[in-house]
């Protein structure tokens, strides 16, 4: 799906971080050191954020709506939908908008929005956001995206090996302007692909309680919990490199302009090898496109991108407006990509939260 | 082929690579060796591995291994 808008900004974006983390090493113990060493060169990694074991997705947005609230950043009134993008609600039903909304005491007015989304969840969101701000005047959009994971992988002991996953939440402020930026979206989803990374366990066709039956070889020769998460790294490496290139050139031919145009490239943060790899296969400079975000925090799902932007740009998009590049890939498998520009924001930082 | 199953034996020691056919349907090499190993042949042979080839079956034993680096452009 390729559309554009135009009159429509983002103005503010908060991080919200647990203030636990795993380190790369603690975690690889039982690898060789030379594998070790190597992955953490390759792949970047570095820490991942963990929640607490008893902190839910919908405590680390409230926190971070809250401090919003208290901090005058925007008042309740201003609100006129509240989204959320996540892949670990806390319940089936309510939904953690919803949650949101009862717990800060937001009007009953506030369209509340759920969308079960990973990687590409913060295109989506924001593709979501442009259309609701076309029926909403001067009222604004809340974007919040965030996924705790890691908890329930230790609880259960349902690992990735080795785990790359951060917990995180960001939250980010649309809303209606004057300025004629124009914002250009494309959208992608390869269902047929949907296998190379799947959670099958705890939804209706596989109940929970069959999380805990024996480990099984699913094919690769590893056992491994037959519902729980599973990700062909291989398959989804070679989907990003397949697809985001061709994503980008009818993106970039939709909206009339050369990848030249575009000061910084706001990617979704896997890895650092599949980034350097996109890099080369797209031709984009390095120096435009962060890959920092993965060995500070880990892969936070759709957070990434708002986290990769308050992390590197916090001090320039306060005072200044650049051509952004935002794409998301992953789970779906989807991919999406939007150019906008970025920039005069009201508030772009990160708090690390108690939780 | 000496130096790549010696980079094999480093990276996965646990494993006797010249009983395998296929390290992928064996589980000896995962995709984290994958990109490893990718990493190593382009440091070692002084070539970039174009990212589509970066696959399974071009990692299923060393003879797929030595065609990678020569399709890559590299003398091995």
């Amino acid at each position: 799906m390729q559309t554009m808008f135009s009159g429509k900004k983002i103005t503010g974006i908060l991080g919200i971080l647990p203030e636990r983390s795993y380190t790369f090493e603690e975690e690889t113990q039982d690898f060789s050191s030379l594998r070790a060493k190597r992955l953490k060169k390759v792949m970047g990694y570095g820490q991942r954020r963990r929640a607490k074991k008893e902190t839910s997705t919908a405590d680390l947005c409230i926190y971070g709506m809250r401090k919003l609230l208290d901090e005058n950043r925007i008042a309740r009134e201003e609100i006129g939908a509240l989204i959320v993008v996540t892949l670990t609600p806390d319940y089936f039903l309510p939904h953690v908008s919803n949650i949101i909304q009862g717990e800060c005491g937001l009007s009953h007015d506030v369209l509340c929005l759920d969308i079960p989304q990973g990687c590409a969840g913060y295109i989506l969101g924001l593709l979501e956001s442009f259309m609701l701000l076309e029926h909403m005047k001067d009222k604004k959009v809340v974007l919040v995206t965030g996924d705790v994971v890691n908890r329930k992988e230790r609880d259960n002991e349902i690992f990735i090996n080795p785990p790359s996953g951060g917990d995180a939440a960001a939250i980010t402020i649309i809303e209606n302007c004057v300025e004629n930026n124009d914002i250009y979206v494309d959208i992608k989803t390869c269902g047929e692909e949907r296998n190379a990374l799947i959670y099958p366990g705890g939804g209706f066709r596989f109940p929970q309680g069959h999380m805990f039956e024996d480990k099984v070889d699913i094919g690769d020769g590893e056992l491994r919990e037959p519902y729980a998460i599973n990700m062909d790294g291989t398959m989804v490496f070679n989907f990003a490199q397949r697809e985001v290139p061709i994503l980008l050139d009818e993106l970039f031919s939709f909206a009339g302009k050369e990848k030249e145009d575009i000061d910084y490239f706001l990617f979704h943060q896997p890895n650092q090898f599949m980034l350097e790899k996109l890099a080369e296969k797209i031709n984009v400079p390095k120096d435009k496109l962060f890959m920092n975000l993965v060995e500070r925090y880990g892969n936070s799902n759709a957070s990434t991108i708002p986290l990769v932007i308050a992390d590197n740009l916090a001090d320039k998009v306060l005072v200044s407006q650049y051509n952004c590049c935002l794409t998301g890939f992953g789970a779906g498998l989807a991919l999406g990509g939007i150019l906008m520009p970025l920039g005069n924001m009201s508030f772009c930082e990160i708090v690390n939260s108690n939780l | 082929m000496n130096d790549i199953l010696a980079m094999l034996n480093e990276l996965r020691p646990e494993f006797d690579f010249e009983a395998s056919d296929n390290f992928i349907e064996d589980g000896f090499l995962d995709s984290f060796d994958v990109v490893a190993l990718s990493d190593m042949f382009e440091k070692k042979y002084n070539i970039v591995i174009d990212a589509l080839d970066i696959l399974p079956e071009n990692f299923a034993n060393i003879d797929a291994m030595i065609n990678l680096i020569k399709n890559s452009g590299g003398a091995v």
